[in-house]
């Protein structure tokens, strides 16, 4: 059994114990302990059930690239799952359980998956999801949920904070162990800034636990020296706890680390993600063992043989009391050595290699320990537990020539680099045919900004797997001559296994894959190693295939038959391990997400019952609830003060820039549908804006305010982004143009009064004549309104009679406060966004983003008014002329009106006889914009429609979701005053 | 994420500071000059596996558009220039031709 010796383990505090729980047992552990090892030390070996089949599992590896021991941890808003037991610290109270299992770990009906794996083959999903089709959706799909997946989703929001750390470096090294090290040496001795940071919470890497000899020291030794040089150099930063997960463009990178002494709902932030700018960067990640692929390798009590003397090393914890070594290289010997060191069984080292020597094996030999070469593993015993393992040669089919009993089995299929970091902005790598494995190729490193290589790997993760070559490959020495004897290749155990071993052979253990699947997926025909990646979900999962990806190539290479370097290697994708989405997020959460733009009567908003509604950054009150009334109700309120008395509205949000210079008339004349450089200082007119496509993206009122002056109202979300297009005409195409633009959005705020009364209340304020002869309709005048400086632009958006006025935004809240005193007896009352809609759609005004959606033109909207005949170019004109632009077909704008008087839904499809190539009905038309009207006092609707406005009258068929038909008359879209006589008050 | 030095107020930036535009050099085509010359101007364009110039604008700095050439394949970033041009520097043209070489301006 799985147990801690009395002495050792180099991370633990035995005087600290700690209480923790697992599927809601009690367990103790030591600080220093991680989850895995402290759950190993109690014998609890199996820690969760596979992804597919619903398979016991054991914990396999020592780190992070653990498939296995994932956990849900913590309770409420700070559970997280899929957490891998491997490297989360233990800590007093934590809890845990074990995910994918029901109803219990031990006793699962899931299980029963394994039962029907011939049925589960790779592809399932795409073949059963194919054909037949009800069996999906009624069989396949409910039984895949209930069973499938990993971990479940937290219920609450995050708890907890998270936080972004800005850090530039000239050299950042990623990894602690001897090679990053020593590169860390070398660059801050030549002066460099340099960073470097390590994810475990200890500094060296393997060397540390192997022992090895570096630089003529014990490692130890070395790896104590050198942390002590580069914390005395000023110009290098070390932490341990930090994991570079990320290695973006143009050495942007990005690490995560936990933040020390955190605990769930304590202040500190949880998480700090750092934020890295280097121009260079170091990978000194090491290597990560790969699994051997013999029948029953995920029978909990397998592991990498690195891992278990990790356990051992680190933790004092054994994985078991015999314990099998097998390997196909001589790393995998430590493991052998330093299981009998510590006085633990190790009944044979099974060796696939050929009888070879090396002083690894001399020194196994000289411990008495048996050695079994060109020996495989048959299949080991066990269910939930390994009992043993069957030994046959590595070269037949798996016939069983002796079976030796134990409760582990260390397993080693070789090191790959962990290349992750250079290849995830484009480095490319090379298959290394000797010892198995890909490097990268510093002639293909990933590029800086200037052309040159900024990527590089050092020591492990360059190929150099011993201690001694590692640190010379860092230190730019010579690299001392191997002492370990070579890697045999071994992607199969036994080399002929049948099918009834392969189908027990596990290549991915995080996502079920097996030999026996890649095989299949060669076979049919997905040859491509991306292709049956995704067919297979071979190294898709949370571990992204960090154990399984070269194995899976080897085998898909083997079942194609080519090499690995012709099968090609997959993609590595930041991160190298999950992050937390609230790391990504950091502060910007909640109320700080976004900047928030407020108007500056937004206050006055708050205290009078606003309901908020964002448009574009900014909020705009939706409508004003007063007690009692629903907001249904306080709309209908708002709309019919404006129709019956005055109503104000908050219009400070509308886009205003402004437009001057020499040629401000002939650039708006190309900016705008329609003649702006005609209109009389003084006047206003209604522009269209659209992009070179023709499609109309904004409208709004320009007012010439003198002879090179021009001010552009846009719409609320389009200030900016018209600015911008103005902006970009003027800087890349009309340069040589003397116009310069100003957006003044928020230099004022503007206030619209509108109603029967709108005149009667301003002429109270007093300071400026706005009799109808003095200040017309579409008309503008500057002059002080109740002591405050103002422009009144004469425009209408509702057809009453409606006056905007803006002031300078810091007396914006002084005029409103006025207006709504010194219209208490006129029946004053602020409306809001939702009120403003009716209002227009109950006078037929389009509305940006309603009526249009990007693939709409003017021309579609009636608006054809709008657009000059006279001008020879604008934007968009010429697009405005092609053959689908102008065919009679185009949908148009109408107005619609329910035969019952009901409210159309927005959105709905008008439908027409017959069914389109897809099989749906004809759709011939659809609602852009539809409200219930309180003056009208029934559903009005605006819609466009196929040749609309020839069929005036026609009643048209809108389907509901759910069932049922609207009728719907086409009408004129203006439902309200068509003869616009209420605007003149 | 990718650097870029905006020419008008020399700053080195991240690409998050900037806001892209898509392809540079463009010949705008208007009213009367043809469906062929409209429809390249609207739809056509290269989309080069390699050097590539584009339109960037430093949208949250100084406001500017400027013009980048740059490896879509590398992400070498061969150099930046105002927008006030219908077509690259020459310096700009000999410096990709000698880092590319066998590359020529469309
Ligand atoms: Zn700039």
């Amino acid at each position: 059994m799985a147990h801690r010796l009395d002495t050792g383990g180099r991370l633990i505090d035995r005087a600290a114990p700690m209480d923790f729980s697992f599927n809601g047992k009690g367990f103790r552990g030591f600080a220093g302990d991680t989850l895995a090892s402290a759950l190993l030390a109690s014998d609890q070996m199996l820690m969760g059930r596979s992804f597919k089949y619903h398979r016991p599992r054991g914990v396999v590896a020592r780190g992070h690239e653990e498939p296995n021991a994932l956990m849900n941890i913590g309770a409420g808003p700070f559970f997280e799952p899929n957490q891998r037991a491997t490297v989360t610290p233990l800590t007093e109270g934590l809890e845990a359980e074990s995910q994918n299992h029901w109803p219990s770990l031990e006793t699962d009906a899931g299980a029963v998956n394994g039962l029907l794996s011939r049925f589960l083959p790779a592809g399932f999903y795409y073949k059963t999801f194919i054909h037949p089709r009800p069996a999906w959706k009624h069989l396949f799909e409910p039984f895949i949920r209930q069973s499938a997946g990993l971990g479940r989703a937290p219920k609450e929001p995050d708890g907890d904070r998270y936080e972004h750390f800005y850090r530039f470096c000239d050299v950042l090294i990623a990894g602690g162990g001897i090679a990053g090290l020593q590169a860390a040496l070398k660059a801050g001795e030549s002066g460099a800034r340099v960073l470097l940071l390590e994810q475990a919470p200890v500094w060296g890497g393997r060397a540390a636990i192997d022992g090895d000899d570096v630089d003529g020291q014990p490692a130890a030794d070395w790896i104590a020296g050198a942390v002590a040089r580069l914390e005395a150099m000023p110009n290098v930063a070390l932490h341990t706890g930090v994991m570079v997960s990320g290695v973006y463009d143009h050495g942007y990178v990005l690490a995560a680390q936990p933040v020390p002494g955190h605990r769930p709902g304590s202040s500190t932030s949880r998480e700090r993600l750092w934020r890295i700018r280097t121009d260079w960067v170091e990978v000194a990640a090491g290597a990560i063992e790969r699994p051997l692929s013999f029948a029953g390798n995920d029978i909990p009590g397998v592991m990498l043989a690195g891992a278990v003397r990790d356990y051992l090393a680190d933790f004092a914890v054994v994985a078991g009391a015999r314990t099998v070594v097998v390997t196909n290289n001589d790393d995998a010997y430590r493991t052998a050595l330093a299981l009998h060191a510590a006085g633990q069984a190790v009944p044979a080292i099974i060796d696939a290699r050929a009888e070879t020597d090396s002083p690894l094996i001399a020194a196994v030999r000289e411990a008495g320990l048996r050695i079994a070469f060109g020996t495989g593993i048959a299949q080991v015993v066990g269910g939930k537990r390994v009992t043993g393992v069957r030994l046959c040669p590595q070269s037949g089919d798996g016939t069983m020539t002796e079976e030796i009993r134990c409760d582990a089995v260390a397993m080693s299929g070789g090191w790959s680099p962990a290349v992750h970091l250079f290849s995830q902005c484009g480095g490319k790598l090379t298959w290394d045919a000797d010892q198995a494995f890909f490097r990268p190729d510093p002639e293909r490193a990933p590029m800086s900004v200037d052309g040159t290589p900024f990527v590089f790997a050092v020591g492990a993760a360059n190929g150099h797997l011993e201690s001694a070559a590692a640190q010379a490959d860092a230190a730019g020495t010579p690299i001392p001559a191997a002492t370990e004897a070579l890697i045999a290749p071994v992607w199969r155990m036994p080399a002929q296994a049948p099918v009834k071993l392969r189908e027990k052979t596990w290549l991915d253990f995080q996502n079920d894959v097996k030999v026996s699947d890649v095989q299949l997926a060669a076979r049919e025909g997905f040859e491509s190693v991306e292709h049956a990646k995704r067919y297979t979900t071979l190294g898709m999962a949370t571990d992204q295939g960090k154990l399984s990806n070269v194995n899976g190539l080897a085998v898909l290479g083997d079942a194609l038959g080519r090499e690995i370097p012709q099968v090609g290697t997959t993609t590595f994708r930041p991160p190298y391990v999950p992050l937390n989405m609230g790391s990504i997020a950091g502060e910007a959460r909640g109320p700080i997400f976004q900047p928030l733009r407020k108007t500056p009567m937004d206050a006055w908003h708050e205290s009078h019952g606003a309901h908020w509604e964002p448009v574009g950054h900014w909020r705009r009150p939706y409508c004003f609830q007063r007690s009692g009334e629903s907001m249904e109700d306080a709309v209908a309120r708002e709309i019919l003060s404006v129709r019956r008395e005055v109503g104000l509205l908050d219009a400070s949000t509308l886009g205003k820039i402004l437009v001057k210079g020499p040629d401000a008339g002939r650039f708006l004349d190309m900016l705008y549908t329609n003649m702006m450089s005609t209109l009389a200082p003084g006047r206003c007119r209604y522009g269209l804006m659209c992009s070179e496509n023709g499609f109309l993206m904004d409208d709004g009122v320009v007012a010439r305010i003198d002879d090179d002056t021009w001010l552009c109202h846009t719409t609320t979300g389009g200030a900016d982004n018209i600015h911008g297009h103005m902006e970009d005409w003027l800087q890349t195409e009309w340069w040589d143009w003397k116009v310069w633009t100003q957006n003044l959005t928020e230099q004022f705020a503007q206030i619209a009064v509108v109603g029967p009364n709108a005149r009667t209340l301003l002429e109270r304020l007093g300071g400026m004549d706005l009799s109808a002869e003095a200040l017309p309709f579409m008309r503008w005048a500057e002059g002080e309104i109740a002591g405050i400086p103002a422009r009144v632009f004469r425009i209408s958006f509702s057809g009453e009679l409606s006056y905007e006025i803006a002031v300078p935004a810091g007396r914006g809240l002084e005029l409103w406060e006025r207006l709504v005193a010194e219209g208490a007896d006129l029946g004053v009352a602020p409306y809001g966004t939702e009120a403003l809609h009716v209002l227009r759609a109950e006078k037929g005004f389009i509305m940006i983003g309603d009526e249009t959606d990007g693939t709409v033109i003017p021309q579609d909207l009636g608006l054809d008014w709008a657009i000059s005949k006279k001008k020879t170019d604008y934007l968009g004109k010429a697009a405005q002329a092609r053959a689908h632009m102008t065919d009679p077909e185009r949908w148009k704008l109408v107005g619609l009106e329910t035969l019952d008087g009901t409210v159309l839904p927005d959105g709905a499809y008008a439908v027409t006889e017959g069914n389109n190539e897809l099989g749906q009905r004809n759709m011939i038309g659809r609602v852009t914009s539809s409200y219930r009207s309180p003056t009208l006092e029934r559903g009005i609707a605006m819609g466009l429609v196929q040749r609309g406005p020839e069929r005036m009258g026609e009643v048209l068929d809108f389907p509901l979701i759910g069932g049922g038909v609207t009728k719907a008359r086409i009408a004129s879209p203006v439902f309200y005053d068509p003869e616009g006589e209420r605007l003149h008050g | 994420m990718l650097l870029l030095t905006c020419p008008y107020c020399g700053v080195t930036a991240e690409e998050t500071e900037f806001a892209p535009g898509g392809a540079a050099h463009l010949t705008r085509a208007g009213p009367g000059e043809g469906d062929d010359a409209l429809e390249a101007y609207l739809f056509h364009r290269a989309n080069p596996k390699g050097v590539h110039f584009e339109r960037w604008r430093h949208a949250y700095g100084c406001g500017k558009w400027f013009l980048a050439a740059r490896d879509t394949v590398t992400m070498e970033v061969f150099g930046t220039y105002p927008a006030q041009v219908s077509a690259p520097p020459p310096e700009l043209i000999d410096t990709i031709r000698t880092k590319r070489p066998g590359w020529e301006p469309a």
